[in-house]
Parts: structure tokens; sequence; C-alpha cells
């Protein structure tokens, strides 16, 4: 009866369960949206980092992010690194933004990486079109096909140029986004050095450990034996660029901030109607209080409200995430929605409801049973 | 000679003020009273002279000033309002001059309700609710919402619901007063036959002189005070009871 009678209430006033659906909805959208932007971002802030196959990352002290290395390392670091018990291997690899000069005239930035995938660093992801052995031709170069517009291009074959040289376009991924807006261009090492006219320069050194090694110990010493370089494990590399990108930037502060807004609105909205639909049904409750009801089993009617509540606002608004979620699969700036998070939204959506219900709550502790006679 | 039957509830001096400072009022001024099982009460009295602020504290619903209430053997001087819940579940069925029905119910569910709260929540109880709403006639009305029922089958709900759980006393504010004269006698009648036939104690507060030849006793209360008493002759029941009982057995 306590699920009857909330369902009843409800749907009774079906304009204020159409207002508390849409507050239900209106956060659940907003919420799911800003994470999954956020999330989105961070995906694409670490994509590069995550695919690299590296227990350490090596780059000059201060480095902000894997597009922001700063100054470039040497060979003599790379050979310090070697001689580093642990170690198993000492991978190269070019992270820098270049100017890209589009065949029809003008140009944008790109951040230009120089990996030789058979070293097993920065191993190939994501390729469409074309192969790794097609990168290693004369001026070839990959590139995601979402930038073609910006880049001025159509798809493999053409051309354009990099810093000081031409490259064309060999081999294609797609869904590497770039969260900087400059896109992605993959090369080998040692075109990606052409192009800059650098020598043995390098941004980062991919270490990999041998079986069994401690990471922990390898990278204490190699933090010992490497003057002005940083040793950064892969999650603490990955920490700094999120950190560098969401948060210096105040992007992903925007973004958890309009999450929380989405929450804080939809409270207030549920809370508003559940205390009214409370207020107007306060003469039902206290029949109940008056026939023998503990308060329990009346807090129970409001919480089934707003449980009922909860799961309609949560399958209208996760519907219309998913939407926006295919609808922004095509955009600079793609939604990502995980299992994970679909829970959590799903638990902030109950949870936001139980602490609506408070003050309704709140209302019926007020209730004198005595006032049934006074109608 | 007859033993008298046990009181199920015994209020004895009952004061009762209500507001403070200089609005302070002493809305009940010593009453006492019991009520034995089998037995239609009223409580008679003009507006204002506390037969509802009686009510309430024989209720559980309302604390006293001073006095003494026993529910069913139970002091109920130091318990909490939970408590007085928990008598009011176990002993008590209220029925109220505005019915007081969920609008949103069917008549069953708001029968179901009452004993919903009781914990009683098996296939068996959905059955008790049909057969107490066929017992006050309504056997046709089960699935309608209070909004499509009369006045009178209105409050025959009510009754429905305040017996369903076969509490030992049930108490009734102006059962009548919303009614017209028809469905007036139609819900005394049926007040009476549940004192009667199922040995509950019935009070029912009220200043509608139709109410009177139902009752077995009539209290009256006037300025807070009870007034005076007067009881039915021993082996003697009001003519409408008896009327009716003829009716019953002749129908069979």
């Amino acid at each position: 009866m306590i699920l009857t009678l909330a369902f009843r209430n409800l749907f009774h006033d079906r304009i204020r369960l159409a207002v508390t659906l849409i507050g239900i909805l209106f956060s659940i959208v907003l919420v799911a949206v800003q994470l999954g932007l956020y999330l989105g971002a961070s995906k694409m802030i670490t994509s590069n980092i995550d695919h690299a196959n590296a227990d350490l990352w090596i780059a000059v002290y201060g480095a902000k992010s894997f597009e922001d290395g700063g100054m470039l390392l040497t060979s003599r670091e790379r050979h310090q690194a070697l001689a580093t018990p642990g170690v198993k291997a000492v991978i190269p690899l070019i992270v820098r933004f270049a100017e890209w000069r589009k065949p029809e005239g003008g140009s944008t930035r790109v951040v230009l990486v120089g990996t030789d995938a058979e070293d097993g660093g920065l191993e190939p992801f994501d390729l469409v079109e074309g192969s790794w052995e097609d990168i290693k031709a004369p001026e070839a170069i990959a590139v995601d096909r979402t930038y073609f517009n910006e880049l001025g291009i159509k798809g493999v074959g053409d051309t354009a140029q990099i810093a000081n040289g031409r490259v064309r376009i060999r081999a294609v991924t797609d869904g590497v986004r770039s969260f900087t807006q400059s896109p992605y261009a993959y090369t080998t090492l040692n075109r990606a050095r052409a192009l800059f006219g650098d020598g043995d320069g390098t941004t980062f050194y991919l270490v990999q450990t041998v079986p069994g090694a401690d990471v922990k110990q390898v990278q204490q010493d190699l933090v010992n034996r490497l003057e002005g370089a940083e040793v950064l494990t892969k999650e603490e590399f990955r920490d700094r660029s999120l950190k560098q990108w969401l948060f210096r930037t105040g992007a992903g502060v925007a973004l958890i901030g309009g999450a929380l807004l989405g929450i804080l609105v939809g409270t207030v909205i549920v809370a508003q109607t559940l205390y009214s639909s409370t207020k107007d049904h306060l003469g039902e409750f206290t029949t109940l209080r008056a026939l023998g009801s503990s308060s329990g089993y009346i807090y129970k009617v409001i919480l089934a409200q707003a449980g009922i509540s909860a799961i309609v606002g949560y399958i209208l608004g996760i519907s219309i995430a998913l939407i926006i979620l295919v609808l922004s699969h095509n955009t600079a700036l793609p939604m990502v929605m995980t299992p994970a998070l679909a829970f959590w939204l799903f638990t902030l959506t109950v949870g936001m409801c139980a602490i609506s219900a408070l003050s309704a709550i709140m209302k019926v502790t007020k209730i004198d049973p005595a006032v049934v006679f006074n109608k | 000679m007859i033993d008298q039957p046990q009181p199920v509830l015994e209020a004895i001096d009952i004061v009762k003020e209500l507001g403070s400072g200089a609005g302070k009022v002493r809305a009940v001024k010593g009453a006492s009273l019991a009520l034995v099982p089998g037995e239609l009460t009223l409580l008679m009295g003009p507006s204002g002279s506390g037969k509802t602020t009686l009510l309430s504290i024989l209720g559980c619903i309302l604390s006293s000033t001073s006095g003494i209430l026993r529910v069913a053997g139970t002091e109920t001087t130091n318990l909490d309002s939970e408590e007085l819940a928990d008598l009011r579940r176990k002993h008590m069925g209220f029925i109220f001059q505005s019915y007081n029905l969920f609008p949103t119910l069917t008549a069953l569910e708001n029968v179901r309700i009452a004993l919903d709260v009781r914990g009683q929540k098996d296939f068996s109880a959905s059955n008790r609710c049909e057969e107490v709403l066929r017992d006050v006639g309504l056997a046709h009305r089960l699935r309608s919402y209070p909004g499509n029922l009369s006045g009178g089958e209105q409050q025959r709900v009510a009754v429905a619901r305040a017996i369903a759980s076969s509490p030992s006393i049930v108490l009734a504010d102006e059962p009548t007063a919303a009614l017209d004269g028809e469905n007036g006698h139609a819900v005394m009648a049926l007040l009476a036959r549940i004192a009667k036939e199922q040995k509950r104690s019935v009070l029912a507060v009220t200043h509608d002189p139709r109410t009177l030849s139902y009752a077995d006793r009539v209290v009256r209360i006037e300025d807070g005070r009870i007034v005076g008493e007067e009881r039915r002759p021993d082996g003697l029941d009001a003519p409408e009871i008896a009327d009716l009982t003829k009716r019953r057995k002749a129908n069979g």
C-alpha cells in the first residue's frame, strides 16, 4: 500500500509530476553532459599516454603535459637511463606544436608526434586507413579524419607543409581527438626531427622496465642519475596532464561546476515539488497518523514518492543524455558515457531525491493528529 | 446477578487545558468515563462543550493535562507519540465527521490501508477488507473512488475502515453530521450493530438528536463537565436495533 499511495499521490497531480520529472530530467541531462564532457576531455588528454607502452616517462623538469613537454632532452639522458638497473628499454618520443600550412592556403597548429612504432613505445591506435608501415614512407604522416576540414585536406594522398617540410597523408585515425583543438599528426621519429631541424633532441623518453623490477625503485634511481629531468610514472604523468588542461585552464572547473549546478537545481526543484505535494496531502498523512500509523510508515510513503520520481526522472534523463552522446560523437569534444558513470548518475538521482524528501519529512514530523477532529 | 463487563477504556478525572497565558482555556474539567464491550455510547453536548476534545483524549490523539486514561489496561500517561500511535493501532478504530478518506484510493484500498499500517499486508487482509465492505453494504462499490460515492457510502467506507482491524474500541466524531436523514439512520444502525454483534465499545460524539434511539447509553457533557448519563434498561435493545434484528432474522 505504501507504493500504491505514493504512486497515486504523485500521479494525482499530473502537472506537478511533470514539473518534478522535468527538474530531475534537467538535472540528470546537465550532470550527464557535463561529466560526460569531463570524461571525454580526460580521455582526449590522456589517450596518447594511455596507449604508450611505458612504465616511466622521462621529461624535462617542469614538463606540463603530453603536448607541452618543454625543452628537449638529449641522448645523454637516454644513455644514463639505459645504464640504470631494472631498465629494459628507453624509447624516444617527440611531441611538439607545429605550424600546418594547408594546401589551399592558410595555416593552423598541430601537435606533431614523432614515434617509431617498431620500438614498442607509442604503438598505433585507432587507425582506420593505412598502417604504421605506410607512415614509414617518405613524407608520410597520419592525421585524424575529424580534423580533415580544419587541416584543409580530403583524405589519403593529400599534401600539406609542416614547419620545414612537405608531408603527405598516408594513414588516417578515427576518434583520436585533441583537447587543445590542435590536431595530432603522427609521423616517424626521424621525420619529426627533420621537420623541426633538431639533431637528436627528444621531448620524452619512454622507459620500459624489466619484468619483476620495482618501478618505484627504478624511478628513484633514474631521478638520482638524471639532472634537470623528471621521471614520472604513467599515473603521475596522466594526473599532471589532466591538471594542466582541466584545472589550470579552468575548463574542468567549468565542467564540474556545471555538473554541481545541475545537482543543485535538480535537488531544489524536486524538494520544492515534493514539499508542495506533501503539503497538499497533509490531511491524508494526518488521518494516517490518527489511524495509528507510525511516523516511519509516513516517511516511507514520502520516500517512495521520491524514489518513483527518481526512477522515472532517471530513465527520461539518461535517455536524453544518450541521444546527446550519439549526437556529440563527431564533434570536437565528444561526450563519454560509461556504465560506471550511468550507475553513479542513478545513485546521484536517488540520493538527490532522498535529500529532497527531507523537507517534506520535516513537514510531516510536525503533524498533529488531533486536527483530524477539527475538520 | 449479571457480571459487569470490564471496561476496555477508562478515563478518570480528565482535565485538559488549551492555550497558554491569558488565553488559557480549560476545555475539559475533570471528566470520567468508562467504555465496555457491546455498548454504543453517545457523548452529547452543545458546541464548545468539550466533547471533541474529550474524544481526542480518549482516542490517545491528544494528551490530557491531568487525569488517568487506561486503554485495554495500559495507562497512557507517560507514553510518547509513537507508543500512543501503537495503542491506537492495536485497540482503536476511528470514524470522522468528514470521512477523511483518501481521494486517490478506491473504497477497498481505503479500508486496506488501515490494515497495512497495522502490518497486515497478506492476501487474507485483502479478503478481510472485501468482507467488511460487503458487511456495510458496499459489495458493489469496492473499486469506486470516494469522489464517485455518496456521502452515506463514504461514511460506510469509513466505518468499514474503522472496524476492519477488529479494534475493541470504535470512536466516531459526529458520524451523521454530514449525512441526510436516511443515511444518518443507516450509519447509526450500523454502529449499533457493530457494538451489539461484534461486542465492541462504540463511542460517538454527536449533537444530532436522530442518533438517540440507537444508543445504549447517553453521556451528556456541558462546559467540559459530564453532567448526566442515561442508560437504557438492561435487556432492552434500542427500538431501531430491535427492529433491525427482527428484519435480519426475517430475511434469514
